[in-house]
């Protein structure tokens, strides 16, 4: 077998678009099977089982989902509740929502409705990045024939009408920030707001709002339906379920597939994704999910597994669980260089650490890249990512911070080698004359 | 933060198709009376699709339509990288992704590849037809190195495929979408290695259940 998970335990049957993604296709795959009777739970039944099971959110933070939905008002009052689902993925490195919303578009609208039930919301907003044009078209089919179908909509069969509508935003990484997303749905640029007022008190149009991940979402119906002890069966305690992994850069064969939670990281990487580019003693780091998690050495990636708390043993993270892996001809400070450039670029420019900060990181981190700097710029730079890391609004300013920090922690002596040949080189530079007198 | 301001040249006015504002209309309605605002980011790309860029005037017709001040649109144009604020190649707009994952799977070659077929970046070809810009991070990076063009992403490049598709497109014909190497979606070269079990198919998982752990009916 290939390998931890065997296919009756996988939940997303068509990821990859072998099947038809319509209604139809959908029903012969066990999509909506039930839906009536879930609804006919109470939300306390239903974020109970989301609870047991042990999900957490598959967007990064790794947050309960069940105790979630249970922050939301527990009676409906004259503002109304709304679900706003996350589908603005622009992780770089991050390629697992996108075959969901064009795969498995049925599966994502019968958990939006579920969430709905349990947290008595009768409104429901998908948000999709912009630029998943064609992710988009699927999604709005799908709506189409779920609202024929009486699925959704006004009026429908289930007893629990939820109104499902799509919207989409303009290229911005920061609208992958649930408050700036808040925002950006409401017609603004999306600069995050302050927490709080947190979104299940005054969220979308100052109404209760939850806002979750599209892998969170879609999982949960199939939860209800095979009960939440088969969801916290698989993985380890804190780490349960099944999830959406994915590979990019230098491995054999970099694909999505969706996985136990804690399956080694070797083995993932071996069974799924073809053995890295020259086999494993060509491995040089692992960005393990989305590249704002520190990357990782060969040697940690060896014992390590693809789950939350065994990565941030490594002082890294799970993040989507979608690894990027580097082997030994990838020049890695150049890697993390155009990682700072990324977050320069999506900097909103609200917080002085993060718009300033981001700018400065990349300008010295270029000049890493070629060894002209001095050593001592290294640890200013350390000093400055420290400075942002916890100092800002969202969690950009962290995000930017921590590969720098990830990159001096294992590859240190890499960028001080790079500055002494530079400098050896170059006898004018100051400082380089002094070393060789020595 | 990027720089981002309106281009120096303006059309004088700007006005949406009949089509175009059928959709528009729709889209306004998607949102709670009184919130139409939240529209903007879908009609100011209903502008781009039928002009190519946004143009000044047509920030003032979105904003008259949703009935918000002119400088809160412009705003969301400016901040929102996907609005193209110069007019880009008519033919093919080449968005070619630089960030990590794809640069660590040979992007800077396919930047090349473009840099000599098409010029310069950010710069329409002479002949009106061709240009291109670096994004960041589309979100397909298990089938990196990718651009996007007109939209469509095009995923597993090579400086060589990326060469033949820009030379489809200037022939006059749109070349198919997805994977340049026969992958099916995201799934990896020579085909998927699980979801080979013929019971996920067949209608079983269809058959009527009964919820586990359901409470028992009072």
């Amino acid at each position: 077998m290939v390998g931890l998970l065997q296919d009756k335990d996988r939940v997303f049957t068509n990821i990859y678009g072998l099947h038809d993604w319509g209604l139809e296709g959908a029903l012969q795959r066990g999509i909506w099977n039930g839906i009536a009777d879930m609804m006919a739970m109470t939300p306390e039944w239903i974020c109970d089982q989301i609870k047991n099971s042990g999900l957490r959110g598959r967007g990064g933070a790794g947050f309960g989902t069940g105790l979630k939905w249970t922050f939301m008002p527990k009676q409906e009052s004259e503002r109304p509740h709304y679900l706003v689902v996350n589908a603005d993925e622009s992780e770089p490195g991050a390629c697992k929502d996108r075959e969901i919303l064009r795969n498995e578009p049925h599966r994502l609208l019968e958990g939006c409705v579920l969430a709905c039930r349990a947290m008595r919301a009768h409104d429901c907003f998908i948000y999709i990045r912009g630029e998943y044009v064609l992710e988009r078209e699927h999604l709005e089919a799908a709506i189409v024939q779920a609202a024929e179908a009486g699925l959704i909509g006004s009026n429908t069969k289930i007893g629990w009408d939820v109104n499902i509508r799509v919207t989409h935003g303009g290229g911005a990484y920061i609208c992958g920030d649930e408050m700036a997303l808040l925002e950006s749905l409401e017609g603004k640029k999306g600069q995050p707001r302050l927490k709080p007022p947190f979104p299940a008190g005054s969220g979308v149009y100052g109404c209760p709002t939850t806002v979750n991940n599209v892998e969170s979402i879609s999982v949960t119906p199939e939860i209800i339906r095979r009960g939440a002890e088969w969801f916290a069966g698989i993985g380890r305690p804190n780490n349960t379920g099944v999830k959406l992994m994915a590979a990019s850069g230098h491995v054999n064969r970099p694909c999505v597939v969706e996985e136990a939670m804690g399956i080694p990281v070797r083995q993932l990487i071996d069974d799924h994704f073809g053995g890295v580019r020259g086999g494993w003693g060509n491995l040089k780091a692992i960005i393990p999910g989305g590249v704002s998690m520190a990357v990782i050495t060969p040697e940690q990636a060896e014992g390590a597994l693809m789950d939350f708390d065994s990565l941030k043993e490594l002082r890294s993270g799970l993040g989507t669980g979608t690894m990027t892996v580097m082997d030994k001809d990838t020049d890695v400070v150049r890697a993390i260089a155009r990682v700072a450039y990324f977050f320069k670029h999506e900097s909103c420019g609200q917080c002085t650490p993060c718009r300033e900060g981001t700018g400065w990181m990349w300008r010295v981190m270029e000049r890493m890249v070629t060894g002209e700097a001095d050593p001592k710029e290294i640890d200013t730079l350390l000093d400055v990512a420290s400075q942002i890391d916890g100092h800002t609004i969202c969690a950009l300013g962290d995000a930017a911070a921590w590969p720098i920090q990830g990159l001096f922690r294992h590859f240190r002596h890499e960028v001080e080698e790079r500055i002494a040949s530079y400098r050896a080189r170059r006898p004018h530079v100051q400082g380089a004359t002094l070393q060789a007198a020595e | 933060m990027s720089v981002r301001r309106l281009a120096k040249e303006q059309p004088t006015s700007f006005a949406f198709t009949p089509e175009n504002l059928e959709k528009a209309k729709w889209w306004m309605a998607k949102f709670p009376p009184g919130r139409q605002q939240s529209a903007v980011i879908a009609l100011l790309w209903l502008a781009q699709k039928q002009e190519g860029w946004v143009c000044e005037p047509a920030l003032r017709a979105v904003a008259e339509l949703l009935g918000m001040p002119v400088m809160r649109v412009f705003e969301c144009a400016t901040f929102y990288t996907m609005f193209q604020l110069e007019p880009v190649g008519k033919t093919a707009f080449v968005q070619v992704c630089g960030t990590t994952p794809c640069l660590i799977c040979g992007a800077d070659k396919l930047i090349e590849t473009l840099e000599s077929e098409i010029g310069p970046r950010n710069h329409v070809s002479a002949d009106g037809r061709f240009s291109w810009e670096e994004v960041e991070c589309m979100g397909a990076c298990s089938n990196a190195p990718m651009a996007a063009i007109n939209d469509r992403y095009y995923e597993d490049l090579t400086p060589e495929s990326l060469k033949r598709l820009l030379d489809e497109f200037r022939a006059g014909r749109t070349p198919e979408p997805g994977s340049q190497i026969g992958r099916h979606g995201a799934a990896p070269v020579g085909g998927p290695l699980v979801l080979t079990e013929p019971s996920l198919y067949d209608g079983s998982r269809a058959k009527p259940i009964k919820l586990p752990n359901a409470p028992e009916p009072a």
